[in-house]
């Protein structure tokens, strides 16, 4: 699905909004993957699950108290993240061009009430009759909004109220494979001409026991203490995450003045059983498709999940011996739904600036710390399905 | 380049529709679901899931006999597409396993379940932890993998995918209300890029739990007239309180026309045209001017290259609350201005309930079989119109009229607002 028939306008990256563990902004992040140390990682609060914490920012900037009160968390990290991409787009406040911006957002689920499920829990234990325990506490202790909080287009919806983004507002959903295809079909709407601008991206909350619980129940949690991405990885370390990007036709960006940071040309978005090395069967077979030059460094998402980030870094060692590889996961946690999204905006800031980052994760030698690249890969094999590439290309003279 | 007569007015490629296939809580399949919307029947019913003591609505339009190892929501949703898009694909005459498109899903968001968190709570009746704590460590076991499964959002989609062989990384959406109508809308806006000839598109909704119908309850959007479960659901009517949860699935096979008549396929009709627009004014609430749903109408009829007064019949949002249903005449009768009321207009929830997640793709369904049979099905219950809503609905009898030009209309919670126009050209 990678090219398109009708896929004739070159797409640029107009706008990031990055928050994570590291805070907030182009920046800090940039730095942040030149410095190759992991963000802050509170290990007891969900022990013994490690996650790396969100860096709160001054909400305010971003999303006003009234607003603020009617989110769960997940909600106000996308939207942060989004405004600030819409800011570095040159697009906030814009009321025309965010009433015909179009939006695709990555999503899961939103935020139990924890304590309502607790309460339940406790008072089920003794109970004779849980369904009628159930309606009770139900209808008595759910706040009204948090559903809310809790449906996945919810924050698409949220974004529209705060940043008065309305051309158009779609949620994917469905684990890592949700950023892939967003971010694939946001780019074939604009190539092929069915949309000038999309922001594109998404926002996730990992600090949440019902999260965690949920990929606990596959075994694919980290316990303890973080440990770097390799090949020897053996469980994922969830991060908050907000990533967003503004993409644009170059004519379009052009005619309002808007300066890219990279091009995104090409996006494979694939599907398929999991059996041994099948993912990366799957994946060489679409690199063949989208001719990377050799030696075009590699930034991978990889999960930590066990055997896939394996299959995923050995695919890159054995297949394209010659470009240097970094995975950025052990800096800022895995986002599930955000972590192509940031792979991508993390590229486009590699570019922009014209520079590549030291090694991430220890396997990775200084190979390519200091070049200049003309191109990079983004990676991300899903931990359980879903593998996306995408290649980013500098703009002359951007 | 194709002929021109493959291509609109545009040049784009003609979207057919070459297979439909749904269930609702009238029935499997078309011919069961055509043959009650026909004749008015409703699939509203009291709740028998579980128990509704103490609860303010008591009433849905649930899919209860579908064959499944252990009912969940995830495990009914996936039931009801599979079925639906089974019987989608079969009428296309595409072989069942190798579709040569894509796959976009709309689904519910998915949630664990309290079977789910009672299960792991009583695991270990020692233990001592409480909470969230207490389900951790039950999940540390390593015994869950089955529920893991089922719970993650992008099984189901992954599951169809297996089973109909589409291509690439299938596609999960949520646009709330709207989801159905969104997926066409992908499958159609694929189709025109000229990425594929066919997508398989599936709207589906297997979600009502008892807490999913007590937060809607809590939202105050459910109707609460339960002594009379089919005559709860009445759009535009006067004492219309609220909309009924219901399940359903609906099923499209979408394909350049071009690729439909190259493979000698049976055009059903064509997707000519899809609108959007998002509304920023409230989560839950429209804006007051309707100037989001007057434009997604719009954007509808442009893309499709048809007036309003080309439009011979409304498919309508029509949920049966109080808000939802003044707003969409109100925004309809700026675009159609008088004629709006002497267009029919009808709501196939009436019978149906509120199918949520698979509402317009079920809807669009029911618009292909319109088209087909040249048959409006009515807005049954319409005892007390409601003079405010001064609408042709096709009131409680179907009507024996052919149609050209349907408009087919969902919105959703989050300010999603998706329509569709589905016309019988070329077929």
């Amino acid at each position: 699905m990678a090219n398109a028939s009708n896929d004739s306008k070159e797409v640029w990256i107009t706008g990031i909004g990055l928050l994570s563990c590291f805070g907030e902004g182009i920046e800090t992040h940039f730095q942040a993957c030149k410095q190759g140390k992991p963000g802050s990682v509170d290990t007891e609060r969900f022990a013994p699950y490690p996650v790396h914490a969100l860096s709160e920012p001054d909400w305010s900037q971003q999303i006003s108290r009234r607003d603020m009160r009617q989110m769960e968390p997940w909600q106000q990290i996308g939207t942060y993240a989004a405004g600030l991409a819409l800011e570095d787009a040159g697009a906030k406040d814009d009321e025309d061009l965010c009433g015909r911006m179009d939006m695709i957002v990555s999503a899961g689920g939103g935020e139990r009430d924890i304590e309502v499920d607790s309460n339940v829990m406790a008072e089920a234990r003794t109970s004779n009759n849980v369904e009628g325990l159930l309606a009770e506490r139900l209808s008595n202790d759910l706040r009204p909004t948090l559903f809310l909080a809790q449906l996945s287009n919810l924050l698409a919806g949220n974004i529209s109220i705060v940043h008065k983004v309305t051309g158009s507002s779609r949620t994917f959903m469905g684990e890592e494979g949700a950023g892939i295809s967003a971010i694939e079909t946001a780019r074939a709407r604009i190539a092929s001409g069915q949309s000038d601008i999309v922001l594109v991206g998404g926002g996730y909350n990992g600090e949440r026991e019902d999260m965690l619980l949920f990929f606990a129940l596959g075994g694919y949690l980290r316990e303890g203490l973080p440990a770097p991405i390799g090949t020897d990885s053996e469980g994922m370390v969830l991060g908050s995450i907000g990533a967003f990007l503004v993409l644009e036709s170059a004519d379009h960006a052009r005619k309002r003045g808007a300066k890219p940071y990279a091009a995104l040309d090409k996006v494979a978005a694939l599907h398929g059983p999991r059996g041994a090395n099948q993912a990366s069967a799957r994946m060489q077979e679409a690199l063949n498709g989208l001719s990377v030059p050799s030696g075009t460094p590699v930034l991978s998402g990889a999960t930590g999940a066990a055997d896939i980030t394996e299959e995923e870094l050995n695919l890159f060692a054995s297949h394209m011996p010659d470009s240097p590889l970094r995975t950025f996961t052990g800096l800022f946690g895995h986002g599930i739904e955000t972590q192509f999204p940031l792979g991508v905006a993390l590229a486009a800031l590699a570019l922009k600036k014209e520079a590549f980052f030291g090694p991430l994760s220890p396997g990775e030698t200084d190979a390519g710390s200091e070049m200049t690249p003309q191109q990079i890969l983004v990676s991300l094999a899903g931990h359980n399905r879903a593998e996306g590439l995408a290649l980013l290309s500098k703009v002359a003279g951007a | 380049m194709s002929s021109s007569s493959t291509r609109d007015s545009r040049n784009r490629p003609i979207v057919a529709v070459t297979g439909v296939g749904v269930v609702s809580s009238l029935g499997t399949g078309k011919q069961e679901n055509w043959a009650a919307l026909k004749s008015g029947a409703s699939g509203i019913h009291r709740i028998e899931r579980f128990a509704t003591d103490g609860l303010r609505t008591t009433v849905a339009g649930t899919v209860d006999f579908m064959e499944l190892d252990q009912l969940s929501a995830p495990s009914l949703t996936h039931a009801l597409a599979q079925t639906a898009a089974r019987e989608a694909v079969s009428e296309s005459g595409i072989k069942s396993d190798d579709f040569p498109g894509p796959l976009f899903v709309a689904s519910p968001p998915v949630e664990m379940e309290w079977q789910h968190r009672f299960e792991l709570d009583g695991e270990d009746p020692k233990s001592t932890e409480s909470g969230y704590s207490r389900l951790l460590a039950a999940a540390r076991t390593g015994k869950h993998d089955d529920m893991y499964e089922l719970l993650q959002f992008g099984r189901t989609a992954d599951r169809l995918s297996d089973e109909f062989g589409t291509k690439g990384l299938p596609i999960s959406l949520s646009t709330a209300c709207a989801s159905g109508a969104t997926a066409v809308q992908l499958g159609v806006e694929a189709i025109r890029r000229g990425e594929t000839d066919a997508a398989l598109c599936v709207g589906t909704d297997g979600s009502v739990t008892m807490e999913a119908l007590i937060r809607f309850s809590l939202l105050s959007a459910l109707t609460t007239q339960n002594d009379a479960p089919e005559k709860a659901a009445k759009p535009f009517s006067k004492d219309r309180d609220g909309f009924v949860m219901a399940e359903g699935a609906g099923a499209l096979v979408l394909e350049s026309l071009e690729s439909a008549r190259a493979r000698g396929a049976t055009v059903l009709a064509t997707l000519s045209g899809c609108g959007e627009k998002a509304d920023h004014f409230h989560r839950t609430r429209s804006s007051p001017d309707g100037s989001p749903v007057i434009a997604a109408v719009s954007r509808a009829l442009g893309d499709a290259g048809v007036s309003a007064d080309q439009i011979d019949y409304i498919n309508a949002h029509g949920t049966s609350t109080p808000e939802n249903d003044r707003m969409e005449y109100n925004s309809l009768k700026e675009v159609f201005g008088d004629a709006i009321h002497s267009t029919p207009i009808s709501s196939n929830k009436s019978m149906i309930g509120h199918t949520l997640t698979a509402a317009g793709a079920i809807e669009a369904v029911f618009s292909v079989l319109t088209l087909q049979n040249g048959t409006i099905p009515p807005t049954i219950n319409y005892d007390v119109p409601d003079p405010d809503i001064p609408l042709d609905v096709v009131p409680n009898v179907a009507r024996d009229k052919p149609v050209t030009n349907i408009l087919s209309n969902s919105f959703g919670f989050g300010g999603q607002n998706a329509c569709l126009v589905l016309s019988n050209q070329f077929v």
